[in-house]
């Protein structure tokens, strides 16, 4: 397939994974703060810090009060990772490469970006946003469906899916990288009791609660991160995200197991293999904070070698190739000098 | 329904007779109108608007914010044309395609028609159309326009007249398919068993037209749709067209000339590209060969296209045959190059390049349409009888300081089809563009865009200006009708 197409169909979808996850960290944060009556200013910022756009946020906004939050993660034109601006990126992406979508899946883009537009145009949508967020959550969903049961599982499916669970495992490990210490005790209240109400809604925004309450029961700090990272059947859980991802990646590439053809496909498989033989304990030790960090360094690194390996054209390649040469000269010519 | 009031005074129309009664070819289905509930059909109207804005059928308008799509503007009542008429239509345009390709293959070539002295050769080697890079080349199978989109009008008389011929890249099929999808969806009942000529092959016949003309040898030819990119007005037409083709819809960028052919950068590399349906002007293909400051093209595409290797439809250069000063010598060219009379007339033009022509028309500028030669979409026309004296005087101006650029014709008066206006039928003006394809065969689209004047009394189709369109239904004669089918009470759907 085009190189253009691919980037366009990868970037769509992670662009409607994203709206997904904004949508659920709202939803489960307006749930958790309704029943609240103290001054509850702090307990929005963590969505800020989710998402990772504190800094443009409090330049803009200032204090992250429920309203200024629910605004800038919502409908803010400016804020590149509003639901928004992500409804509105994936409508433009799917725009240019809509002959390569069935024209369901088209239709269904279409709508949800109507139906978020003019949900932000109606002033009360934010007062109860737990119906605007269930219908994003929905489109989502729906768009999933109406992928996989009407577009060939070949080559534009697999980037379509590639880019959903890149984008899904990048957002799970944020989620659990913030709220996660945020629900700690601190060391002076070790044995005190866990915040179970706020646990649970940690993860309700993977809606993971009812398969980890299947899968380990009690609700433990240690099982949660083990559960939304390690575990290899939920399909938010990083682990899981990252196994299919390699999959779609082997399914384009055509490599067999253990084997890679580019540098996505390596960096990959470096990244699955390490997460295969991980535990719990391993992480803990290590620092979760510090093992999600890194996990996030070496993701980014995955993506931006499958937009070298794939997306490239062969006029970018090639003026790069003149101007590294261009470069190596240059440096030949220094190193002559300086000797 | 209600159409008692109907009445389209002084201009023929398509649906009813002077006398108010329906025409032949209208008369089962205005039976069928009448059995609608009131406030049925303004129901199913909104329904289509509703559906084609979910659908995402737009088209862009310049001068707006980027990105400005507007919802395709479309109206339950066809257009309806008799199969007889429509025989003679599709044996004129096959007739005029067939001898359109001749002239432009001649006018690159030979020249044998100006040394005869059947069209002079100063007002076509004046033409800005003309593209010189073009000279002495054959296309594979002789084709030169692969793709016409002719816009025809009907005149008082009741003649069918062509107004123009759009040999470049003409749009508007897309959604003469996707009004007839319309149609289907929130016209069923009234649709069905109407003996309606189907035009949902186009796409396939598209497909293999394109294919018909590939370079020769190659036995499983790649084809490709390139588009300037999504805010090109027409550019909903390019996605569909290369999603009903199953064809990958490409821009320059995503095209590279090496080694002699013409690639599209995949996921896996280069791949070799054979047919180009190109839906870029002449002067943006190549900045090699044509515009310099062109990016929407690809480099050194020429250069593979004359050595023939690579096959563009329309192929550059069939500009020539649509300028409006050529125009007026089609019937000329076809009695040339066929031996046979124009079936489908000319609309009477003057041309200001012919001083007694110039005359008459810089003396009757309030009675004519006075049209540069070269425009599309209804820039610069100016309409004599509407115009003021100072808008009159400029163009009087022009024409003067620049004969070769200026056409005239008389102010026609295009026929009406009932239309949908608030709760009434009112008559408003219409034109048609069918849609030609010229492969190893040339086929004619059953119908066409029509394009319908919304407001009272215009005669301005143009989307752009706010025009609307229809479903064309032309009708197979001989079929046996069926009975009415049952009407549901008047519900959506």
């Amino acid at each position: 397939m085009l190189s253009r197409v691919a980037n366009s169909v990868y970037w769509l979808s992670r662009y409607i994974e994203r709206a997904e996850n904004v949508a659920r960290f709202i939803d489960v944060n307006y749930n958790l703060t309704l029943g609240e009556t103290d001054s509850l200013g702090n307990q929005w910022a963590p969505l800020v810090y989710t998402t990772g756009d504190q800094e443009p946020f409090e330049k803009r906004y200032g204090a992250p009060t429920r309203e200024n939050v629910l605004k800038f993660l919502s409908f803010d034109e400016d804020n590149p990772n509003s639901i928004i601006s992500c409804a509105a990126f994936a409508r433009e992406n799917a725009r240019t490469i809509r002959e390569s979508l069935p024209s369901v899946v088209w239709e269904q883009l279409n709508k949800f970006f109507f139906m978020v537009r003019t949900a932000a145009k109606v002033s009360s949508t934010l007062d109860q946003p737990q119906e605007f967020c269930e219908r994003v959550r929905l489109a989502s969903h729906l768009l999933v469906g109406a992928t996989d049961a009407t577009m060939s599982h070949g080559e534009a499916w697999h980037f379509l899916r590639l880019g959903r669970l890149l984008e899904r495992a990048d957002k799970t490990s944020r989620i659990v990288d913030v709220q996660y210490y945020i629900l700690l005790p601190d060391a002076h209240d070790v044995g005190s009791a866990l915040d179970v109400v706020r646990w649970s809604a940690l993860l309700k925004s993977a809606s993971a609660l009812e398969m980890y309450r299947r899968q380990h029961g009690k609700i433990v700090p240690e099982r949660v991160a083990d559960f939304l990272v390690l575990d290899r059947h939920f399909p938010r859980a990083i682990h899981f995200c990252l196994m299919k991802a390699q999959e779609s990646l082997r399914n384009i590439t055509g490599s067999t197991s253990g084997t890679f053809c580019n540098l996505a496909e390596q960096r990959m498989g470096q990244l699955c293999s390490a997460m295969d033989y991980t535990s719990v304990r391993d992480i803990v030790q290590h620092g979760l904070h510090q093992y999600i960090d890194d996990f996030q360094n070496r993701l980014n690194l995955v993506g931006a070698a499958i937009s070298d390996d794939f997306f490239t054209t062969h006029q970018q390649r090639q003026a790069r190739n003149a101007e590294a040469s261009g470069q190596s000269q240059a440096q030949t010519q220094t190193q002559t000098q300086s000797s | 329904m209600r159409q008692a009031s109907y009445q389209s005074k002084g201009v023929f129309d398509e649906m009813f007779a002077p006398n108010g009664q329906p025409r032949a070819s209208g008369a089962q289905f205005v039976e069928r109108l009448q059995t609608l509930s009131d406030g049925s059909l303004q129901q199913r109207q909104k329904a289509a608007e509703l559906s084609l804005e979910n659908m995402g059928i737009t088209f862009n308008v310049y001068g707006h914010a980027a990105g400005t799509e507007k919802v395709w503007p479309f109206d339950l009542l066809p257009r309806i044309i008799d199969a007889t008429e429509w025989a003679m239509v599709e044996k004129g345009l096959q007739q005029r395609i067939r001898a359109l390709n001749f002239f432009v293959n001649d006018v690159y070539n030979e020249q044998k028609i100006f040394k005869d002295g059947v069209v002079p050769d100063e007002l076509v080697l004046s033409s800005k159309t003309l593209r010189k890079q073009c000279q002495g080349f054959q296309p594979p199978q002789g084709v030169w326009c692969h793709i016409t989109g002719v816009d025809l009008i009907r005149d008082n008389d009741g003649q069918i007249y062509v107004l123009e011929d759009n040999l470049r890249c003409p749009s508007g099929v897309s959604y003469v398919l996707e009004n007839r999808e319309m149609m289907k969806r929130t016209f069923a009942h009234v649709f069905q068993g109407m003996s309606v000529a189907p035009i949902e092959d186009y796409s396939e016949q598209l497909l293999q037209t394109l294919l018909d003309c590939a370079p020769p040898g190659i036995s499983d030819p790649i084809a490709v749709v390139l588009t300037p990119g999504i805010y090109n007005s027409a550019y909903f037409e390019h996605t569909f067209l290369a999603q009903q083709m199953g064809v990958e819809l490409v821009q320059g960028s995503d095209l590279v000339v090496e080694n002699g052919y013409v690639h599209m950068n995949t996921t896996r590399g280069l791949r070799r590209v054979d047919v180009i349906y190109r839906r870029i002007d002449d002067d943006f293909l190549d900045a090699k060969c044509f515009r310099k400051d062109s990016t929407l093209g690809v480099d050194h595409l020429m250069d593979v296209y004359r050595a023939g290797r690579v096959t563009l439809a329309n192929a550059p250069g069939t500009g020539v045959a649509d300028d409006k000063a050529v125009y007026a010598y089609v019937p000329e060219i076809i009695k040339y190059y066929l031996g046979e009379d124009a079936i489908l007339p000319n609309v009477p033009t003057f041309l200001c390049s012919v001083e007694k022509q110039r005359k008459h028309v810089l003396a009757n500028l309030d009675k004519l349409v006075v049209k540069p030669t070269n425009e599309s979409g209804g820039y610069g026309i100016l309409m004599g009888p509407q115009a003021s004296q100072a808008e009159r005087d400029k163009t009087a101006e022009a024409i003067r300081a620049n004969p070769r650029e200026w056409i005239a014709q008389p102010m026609l008066k295009l026929s009406t089809v009932p239309t949908l206006v608030g709760d009434e039928l009112k008559p408003r003006h219409v034109d048609l563009r069918p849609f030609v394809l010229c492969g190893k065969e040339i086929y004619v689209m059953p119908g066409g865009l029509t394009r319908v004047a919304l407001r009272e009394g215009s005669m301005v189709v143009n989307s752009s200006q706010g025009g609307g369109s229809k479903d064309t239904w032309v009708l197979r004669n001989g079929d046996a009708v069926p009975p009415l089918p049952a009407m549901d009470a008047g519900g959506m759907l």
